[in-house]
């Protein structure tokens, strides 16, 4: 009933946003399994790692929309939600690696044994259990979420300031991880993932479903957030984003809807986290970088903010121009991003699926 | 000091100070609003009269003195903006600010009298009722044709009327209403004038205003202020005749 609910609320854009990844969630598997490489129809095992990163890109670039389109909040610090997710995946896979370690020790990863440590600390209790660590996928961004929200929203910071604030937040988390004591793998971060749920992770197989899964989390995660901004909880929203004050005044406590939204986007942007590390087989500290998060920005802009779609089409069409770019003039990516996003801002304020939506409204209009 | 009932005021404020960084804005203010009242206050620029809504909305605390809500039952010094907002206490900014890019439908949908909880407002739904609300709001404030426009698109009188409308969905029991007729032509003032007074039928107001024909239109008490404190109380023709009201006014 829900869906049939949400269903008649999509415009064509989403009509055909959920189309081409319903069609990508059940093609690209089968394009790689079923077809043989050589046939014109196989889809490289490489591709579809990189397919599936992007699409854990696009939903991290959903759950940012999600703040910053509908309700205001620049969050430059997404990045890091996305990593802590990643992280506790990392943790559940490193603790299944047992002891096929190189050191062979059942109990301890391999960084572990290495530093001479003799003890699991207690943050990685619990995580050989895949249910426990994937309560923490959701909970740690959460959290982190919540409490950063509780302070910042409360005491009404706003703006540039709250965007400083998750940015400082991200880089000292990055910080952090860097370090050895900390107990998450230091510089190195995790790696040599072995099998998840028993499945190995290097499979083809494996592979092929991990993309799958995230092509579904992408349309779950769609499914939330058109579920929220169709809601009245919505309208406040973008009432918050267009006139804070005016909707306090209207009696609603705006830093209980900011809180909200801004945690159920950070659970979003862990488990887009989660499905990224072991398709990438590695997470370490620079996950955490600010570069990552301002990335994430500018896919959203490019794609157009407060629009859902456009930020997972930005998301794809930004990382699709990287990967092109990097390998054919790796000298010039960042300029050409920086490039991007100032042409963007200057030409496209709506980005690409806004300005064809408002052109579209337009000749409508105009009969 | 606050007992229940200690007024019959709907609004009493009592030696109300508020200053910022030693200009004295509000200068132990005192002013009584009866319910049912319709009050117009005026008073030159800085005589504190945003400073007053601001107060009495719980945007400024102020330094000293009592505010208190439905006969002493609530001090709004103690609330923030949202509990006084829930309270009945609704206002409307000097600057029309109106959501501009819902529609006017949707304005009114986001003021409605409704739970303003975080997950009430996530699964609420359209239902008769609320559709029968806002038609009576959109054909008393006159916009009914403009429903399903966004708010950015009306005009400048437009907006304020769809802001007016916005503190009625609310129901509250008493509303601020900050320079309703800034910036707007004569026939607006005089239909914005029959409009308050139509209000005032049913709730609470107090006017804040300069223009001085709009004030005589509503024929209501005046309080006028001037450095922070009240200088003089009482019809328009009262008022106008005080030597100090027009000395303030025309200047010395």
């Amino acid at each position: 009933m829900i869906v049939q609910r949400l269903a008649g609320r999509l415009g064509l854009s989403e009509r055909i946003f959920v189309a081409v990844v319903v069609a990508l969630c059940v093609l690209v598997p089968l394009a790689n399994l079923v077809f043989p490489p050589g046939s014109p129809f196989h889809v490289s095992n490489a591709s579809v790692v990189l397919y599936g990163k992007w699409m854990t890109y696009a939903l991290l670039a959903l759950s940012l929309d999600l703040v910053w389109g509908y309700c205001g909040i620049l969050s430059l610090g997404h990045g890091a939600f996305f990593a802590l997710g990643g992280y506790a995946m990392g943790m559940y896979l490193m603790r299944s690696i047992g002891t096929r370690g190189v050191y062979g020790n059942a109990i301890l990863p391999d960084f572990m044994v290495f530093l001479n440590w003799k003890e699991l600390p207690y943050a990685w209790y619990f995580f050989d259990w895949f249910g426990y660590a994937m309560l923490m996928v959701m909970f740690v961004p959460g959290l982190l979420a919540f409490v950063l929200g509780w302070f910042a929203f409360r005491s009404r910071v706003t703006g540039v300031y709250l965007s400083i604030i998750t940015q400082a937040v991200t880089f000292a988390l990055q910080l952090s991880f860097f370090r050895n004591d900390m107990g998450f793998g230091g510089n190195n971060g995790l790696t040599d993932f072995k099998d998840l749920l028993g499945f190995p992770v290097q499979a083809q197989s494996t592979r092929a479903v991990l993309f799958a899964l995230s092509a579904l989390a992408l349309l779950g995660g769609f499914a939330i957030a058109k579920a929220i901004v169709s809601s009245k909880l919505g309208l406040v929203l973008i009432a918050i984003r267009d006139a804070e004050t005016r909707t306090r005044f209207l009696g609603y406590r705006v830093e209980r809807f900011k809180l909200f939204v801004f945690v159920v986007s950070a659970v979003m942007a862990g488990i887009a986290g989660a499905l990224y590390v072991p398709q990438v087989g590695i997470i370490n500290p620079s996950e955490f970088s600010p570069a990552n998060s301002i990335e994430a920005v500018i896919w959203v802009a490019v794609g157009g903010r407060g629009t859902l779609t456009g930020a997972a089409l930005g998301a794809v069409l930004v990382n699709a121009s990287k990967t092109w770019l990097t390998a054919a003039l790796p000298t010039l990516w960042l300029f050409v991003l920086g490039a991007l996003f100032i042409l963007v801002t200057l030409f496209l304020p709506k980005g690409i699926v806004g300005t064809l939506g408002a052109w579209f409204a337009d000749r409508r209009g105009k009969p | 000091m606050i007992g229940r009932k200690t007024t019959d005021a709907l609004l009493y404020l009592d030696g109300v100070t508020v200053s910022f960084d030693g200009f004295r804005a509000l200068n132990k203010l005192a002013l009584l609003i009866a319910p049912g009242e319709m009050r117009a206050i005026v008073g030159p620029n800085g005589a504190g009269k945003t400073t007053m809504m601001d107060v009495i909305t719980g945007k400024t605390r102020p330094d000293e003195g009592d505010v208190l809500f439905d006969g002493g039952e609530f001090d709004l010094t103690k609330l923030d903006e949202a509990a006084i907002a829930e309270l009945g206490i609704g206002r409307k900014f000097q600057k029309p600010t109106v959501f501009e890019s819902h529609t006017v439908e949707d304005n009114l949908r986001l003021a409605l009298k409704a739970p303003r909880k975080v997950l009430p407002t996530l699964t609420a739904r359209r239902n008769a009722e609320e559709k029968a609300r806002i038609d009576e709001l959109l054909a008393t404030v006159k916009l009914d044709a403009q429903r399903r426009t966004p708010a950015g698109g009306l005009s400048h009188g437009q907006k304020q009327w769809l802001e007016i409308g916005m503190l009625l969905a609310q129901d509250p029991a008493l509303l601020l209403v900050d320079e309703p007729v800034a910036g707007m032509t004569d026939a607006e003032t005089f239909e914005t004038a029959e409009l308050l007074k139509r209000i005032n039928r049913t709730h609470s107001v107090v006017v804040v205003e300069h223009d001085m024909a709009f004030v005589r239109e509503l024929g209501v008490k005046v309080t006028v202020l001037h450095e922070g404190s009240v200088l003089a109380e009482g019809t328009i023709d009262q008022v106008s005749a005080d030597e100090r009201v027009v000395e303030v006014y025309l200047g010395r």
